[in-house]
C-alpha cells in the first residue's frame, strides 16, 4: 500500500516527527499504539537483590513436606501426556526454565525443575489428575505479568503455563460473544476484535504479554473498568479443569442463564487456587468509531474532583477513561522513556488523561468541548491538549501506560494497590510520605535522597483506585517494615482495600485480614478444601500462613 | 526577513494508524480521518516563523468536502490566523493539478511570499501538488524540506535527496514542501483550541475561484495487495535444505 511505504522507507525517524512513543524502538514499523515491552534495566543493586529466592526472602514459608519430589518417572509421564515436545522443558534446559521462575518486577524467583505447556485442555486436565493423584503441586501461569508474586513458584511447584493454548474458538458478530482459549493474548484478542469492528471489555498496560486466563483468574481491572465493567459482568461462561482433572464447563456462552449456582464468579480471581481456567466465554462491546483523548494539568487535588465531576457530568455516557498521575510520574517518563514529549508546558501537581468513545463523532467533539471549555473557563485546569489524531492519542496513552515500567526501572520499586473513596486517594500518598519522612527514611525536599527516593501516585480515579508506588535503594526487610503494616491500618481505617485489582497472590496474603473479616476468611478456606482437597493448585499463596 | 503571509495548504486524510481496506472495489472512508502528518509538519513551520517573528500572518487552507472544515480548526487551534476552505463536493475526488490551480487562484489574491505544503499526501502519495504549482505561478521551489533558515532576502534550504542533503539557497517569493525531519508538530493545547473557535474562515467554491475541478485521470480499479503467503514450519535442517532447494530455490 503506498501510504505506508512513503513513511516506512523513513522508519527509524518517523518516530521522531510524529509524536508517537512506542517502547519498542525499531522492531514496529506500522503500529504507533503503545505497547508494554517487557525491556526492564533494573540499576545493579536493584537487580543483584531481585535475584535472591522467594523461599530464602520469606524463610517462614517452608515446602510441605507432603508434597511430593519430582523424579525421573514423573517426567517420563508428562512427557506422554505432552504431545509436543516443546510443551516439556525440564532442569536439562536451565536457561529456558528461567523466565517461568521469575516474576515480571524480578522481585520474586522459585526452583521450579519442571514448565508444562499443554496444547489442549484434555493435555491439562491428564496433567492434573496425575499431579493430584501423586501429590504434586502445581502453579499455573499465564503471562507472568502479575504484580503480587502469584504466578511464580515457591518452591520446586511445577509450572503449569497456559502459553500453548492460544486458539480463538469463535466469534459470534450479532452478540459479540467471543469463545477463546486460555492463553490467548489480550493484544492478540483486541486485534482480532478490531478487524470486526469490536473491542475487548479489558485493557492494561500490559496487555502485550498477559493472557486472558490469567485476567480472568485475577479479576484484572484496568483502564476500560470505568466505561465496560468487571470481568465478573463481562464473562458469560468458562471452561475449567479441577485439581483432580475433571473437566468443568461453567455455564454456556449465554448473556442470560439462571440455571444453577454461577460458579465461575468463583473462578474469577480465584488466582488458580480453586481450578485451571482452560477457555472463556466474554462478552465483547462494539468498538466505539469516535474516540477522543485529551490530557490535562491540574494544580491541586481539589481541583482534580472538580474535574472529575464535571466529566461525570458533561461527557456521561461517552466518557471512556479517567486516570490521573502526578508530576514525579512524569517527570520519570521523560527520563526513562524515548521519544516521549509533554502535550502541554505547564508543570501542575497533577495530570488528567481522558477518553471519551461513542458511535457518532460530532455528537462527541461537541460534548468534549463543551466540557474543555467548562474547565478551562472556571480554572479548574491550569493547561491542556486534546489529541488531533490517533498518533496523538496515543502518545498520550503511552505517557499514562508507561509510567509502571518507568518506575520498575528506577529500582526498588514497591507497588501498593489501593481502593479508598475518592476524595482520599492522594491522602494516602501524602501520608506515607510524611511517615516516611519522620522516620528520616524519605527526603520532604523532594531530592529523591532518601533510601525511599521517590513516593507518588497515579491510578483510575473514576474506579478510587490508587496505585502508590515507592521507588528506593532496594527492598529491604526494614523499609518493608517501615512502609506495610502502617499503610495497611491506614487502608484498614479509611475502609479501603488493600488489594483494588492487582490481587493477592504472595505479597498481600498475610495481610488479608486488613479487609476481610475471619469468618470471611474461613468461609473461603471451606471451599479451597472442597474444590482442592490437596491444596495442590498454587500452595503458599492467597490465604494468610497460619 | 520579515515576511507578510505564509499560505499553507492542509489536507484531510484518512488517519496515518488506520488500516485501510478496501470494500466492494472503494476505500471504506467511514474510518478516523485527521490532518496530512507532513501538512501538519507545514503548519507547524508556519507558525514557528511567525512566533519567530519572520512573517506576520499564516493562513491555512484546505481543498475539500464540507468537513474538512474539521482540519482547519486544527491547522487554526496549532496557531494558523485564519483560514481559507475551498468547499468542493462530498465524494469527489480532486486531483493534484486542479488543487494546484485551486492554490494557485488563492495565492494570487492573499499575496504570500511563502506557500508551504506537506511533500505528499499519505492517501495518494502523488508528491505532485507542491511542485505543479510552482510551475504554474513561475515561482522557484525547494522540496523535501529537512531544514529552513532565513538569510537576508533569501531562504537557504536543506533538502533530502537520495545521497543525502542537498542545500540550496532561494529567493522569494518560493514553494516549499516539508519532509518528516524538519520539525515535530505541537499538540493542539486548549487555550489555542478555544481561540481558534473565533478565528476567521472564508469559504470559495472552485466556481468562484473560476477553476475547472474535473480531473483527466480516471481510476478503473482499487484492490488491496495480495495477501502475504504464509510460511511453513518445518521439522528438520534437512528438511529446511530441501526446501530451500527445491521450492525456493535459492540454494
Amino acid at each position: 500500500m503506498p501510504r505506508l511505504a512513503a513513511l516506512s522507507t523513513r522508519l527509524p525517524l518517523l518516530r521522531t516527527a510524529v509524536a508517537a512513543a512506542s517502547a519498542i524502538p525499531r522492531r514496529r514499523i506500522v503500529c504507533l499504539l503503545p505497547k508494554r515491552a517487557f525491556s526492564l534495566a533494573p540499576t545493579a543493586r536493584a537487580a543483584a537483590a531481585a535475584q535472591a529466592l522467594t523461599s530464602a526472602q520469606y524463610p517462614t514459608l517452608r515446602r510441605n513436606p507432603d508434597f511430593k519430589t519430582l523424579n525421573d518417572n514423573d517426567v517420563a509421564f508428562f512427557k506422554s501426556a505432552i504431545k509436543s515436545p516443546a510443551g516439556v522443558i525440564t532442569a536439562d534446559t536451565p536457561d529456558e526454565l528461567e523466565p517461568f521462575n521469575q516474576d515480571w518486577m524480578r522481585r520474586f524467583k522459585g526452583q521450579s525443575t519442571l514448565v508444562l505447556r499443554p496444547s489442549s485442555t484434555s493435555e491439562v486436565s491428564a496433567v492434573l489428575k496425575y499431579c493430584n493423584d501423586n501429590n504434586i503441586a502445581v502453579v499455573p501461569q499465564g503471562g507472568n505479568t502479575g504484580l503480587v508474586g502469584g504466578s511464580v513458584p515457591v518452591h520446586d511447584e511445577v509450572v503449569l503455563s497456559l502459553q500453548n493454548m492460544n486458539q480463538i474458538r469463535e466469534f459470534d458478530p450479532v452478540s459479540g460473544i467471543l469463545t477463546c482459549d486460555a492463553g490467548c493474548v489480550l493484544e492478540v484478542l483486541d486485534n482480532h476484535l478490531a478487524q470486526k469492528g469490536f473491542i475487548m471489555p479489558l485493557d492494561l498496560g500490559a496487555k502485550g504479554s498477559c493472557q486472558i486466563g490469567g485476567n480472568v483468574a485475577t479479576n484484572a481491572g484496568g483502564l476500560r473498568l470505568l466505561r465496560y465493567g468487571s470481568l465478573h459482568g463481562t464473562v458469560l461462561s468458562m471452561e475449567v479443569v479441577m485439581a483432580d482433572g475433571r473437566i468443568v464447563e461453567c455455564g454456556k456462552p449465554l448473556r442470560k442463564d439462571n440455571t444453577g449456582f454461577d460458579l465461575k464468579q468463583l473462578f474469577i480471581g480465584s488466582e488458580g487456587t480453586l481450578g485451571v481456567i482452560t477457555s472463556v466465554s466474554i462478552l465483547t462491546p462494539r468498538r466505539s468509531r469516535a474516540v477522543n483523548v485529551a490530557m490535562l494539568g491540574v494544580s491541586s487535588f481539589d481541583h482534580l474532583m472538580e474535574v472529575f465531576k464535571q466529566a461525570k457530568m458533561d461527557l456521561n455516557e461517552i466518557l471512556s477513561a479517567f486516570e490521573f498521575f502526578d508530576r514525579t510520574c512524569l517527570n520519570l517518563v521523560k527520563r526513562h522513556i524515548p521519544n516521549v514529549r509533554a502535550p502541554f508546558d505547564a508543570d501542575t501537581r497533577f495530570y488528567v488523561l481522558i477518553e471519551t468513545s461513542g458511535s457518532n463523532k460530532d455528537h462527541d467533539d461537541d460534548k468534549l468541548s463543551t466540557f474543555l471549555e467548562h474547565v478551562m473557563t472556571e480554572g479548574m485546569v491550569e493547561d491542556g491538549a486534546l489529541a488531533q489524531d490517533a498518533t496523538q492519542a496515543a502518545g498520550m496513552w503511552n505517557i499514562r501506560e508507561t509510567i509502571t515500567e518507568s518506575l520498575a526501572k528506577e529500582g526498588g520499586n514497591y507497588k501498593y494497590d489501593l481502593s479508598v473513596p475518592v476524595a482520599q486517594l492522594y491522602d494516602v500518598v501524602e501520608e506515607m510520605q510524611k511517615q516516611l519522612a519522620e522516620r528520616g527514611l524519605y527526603a520532604a525536599d523532594g531530592s529523591a535522597t532518601g533510601a525511599v527516593k521517590h513516593v507518588v501516585g497515579f491510578g483510575h480515579m473514576g474506579d478510587g483506585n490508587l496505585h502508590l508506588n515507592l521507588t528506593s535503594t532496594g527492598w529491604t526487610t526494614e523499609l518493608t517494615q517501615a512502609i506495610e503494616p502502617p499503610l495497611y491500618k491506614s487502608i484498614q481505617r479509611r475502609g479501603g482495600s488493600i488489594s483494588a485489582e492487582h490481587g493477592v497472590g504472595l505479597m498481600k496474603a498475610p495481610y488479608l485480614s486488613y479487609s476481610k473479616s475471619a469468618d470471611f476468611i474461613d468461609l473461603m478456606k471451606s471451599m479451597k478444601k472442597l474444590f482442592d482437597p490437596k491444596g495442590i493448585l498454587n500452595p503458599y499463596k492467597y490465604f494468610p500462613p497460619s | 526577513m520579515s515576511l507578510n503571509r505564509i499560505l499553507v495548504p492542509v489536507k484531510r486524510v484518512i488517519d496515518y494508524a488506520v488500516k485501510v481496506r478496501v470494500t466492494g472495489g472503494k476505500i471504506d472512508t467511514n474510518v478516523k480521518h485527521s490532518m496530512n502528518p507532513f501538512d501538519e509538519i507545514a503548519v507547524e513551520q508556519a507558525v514557528r516563523m511567525r512566533e519567530g517573528k519572520q512573517v506576520k500572518e499564516v493562513i491555512a487552507m484546505t481543498v475539500g468536502p464540507t468537513k474538512s472544515l474539521e482540519t482547519l480548526r486544527t491547522a487554526l487551534a496549532m496557531g494558523a490566523d485564519r483560514a481559507i476552505h475551498v468547499e468542493t463536493p462530498e465524494g469527489t475526488e480532486i486531483l493534484p493539478l486542479q488543487v494546484a490551480k485551486l492554490i494557485r487562484a488563492v495565492a494570487e489574491k492573499e499575496k504570500p511570499e511563502v506557500v508551504i505544503l506537506g511533500k505528499q499526501a499519505i492517501d495518494d502519495d502523488s508528491s505532485q501538488t507542491g511542485q505543479m504549482l510552482a510551475g504554474l505561478l513561475g515561482w522557484s521551489q525547494a522540496t523535501f524540506a529537512n531544514k529552513i533558515a532565513v538569510a537576508g532576502d533569501k531562504l537557504t534550504v536543506d533538502r533530502e535527496v537520495d545521497g543525502g542533503l542537498e542545500t540550496i539557497s532561494t529567493k522569494l517569493p518560493t514553494i516549499i514542501t516539508t519532509d518528516l525531519r524538519l520539525n515535530e508538530p505541537r499538540y493542539a493545547t486548549l487555550p489555542n483550541i478555544m481561540k481558534a473557535k473565533k478565528k476567521k474562515v472564508d469559504k470559495f467554491t472552485p466556481a468562484d475561484l473560476k477553476v475547472d475541478i474535473k480531473g483527466s485521470i480516471e481510476t478503473i480499479k482499487i484492490e488491496e495487495p495480495a495477501k502475504r503467503s504464509g510460511g511453513k514450519k518445518v521439522a528438520s535442517v534437512d528438511e529446511l535444505i530441501d526446501k530451500l532447494k527445491n521450492e525456493a530455490k535459492v540454494l
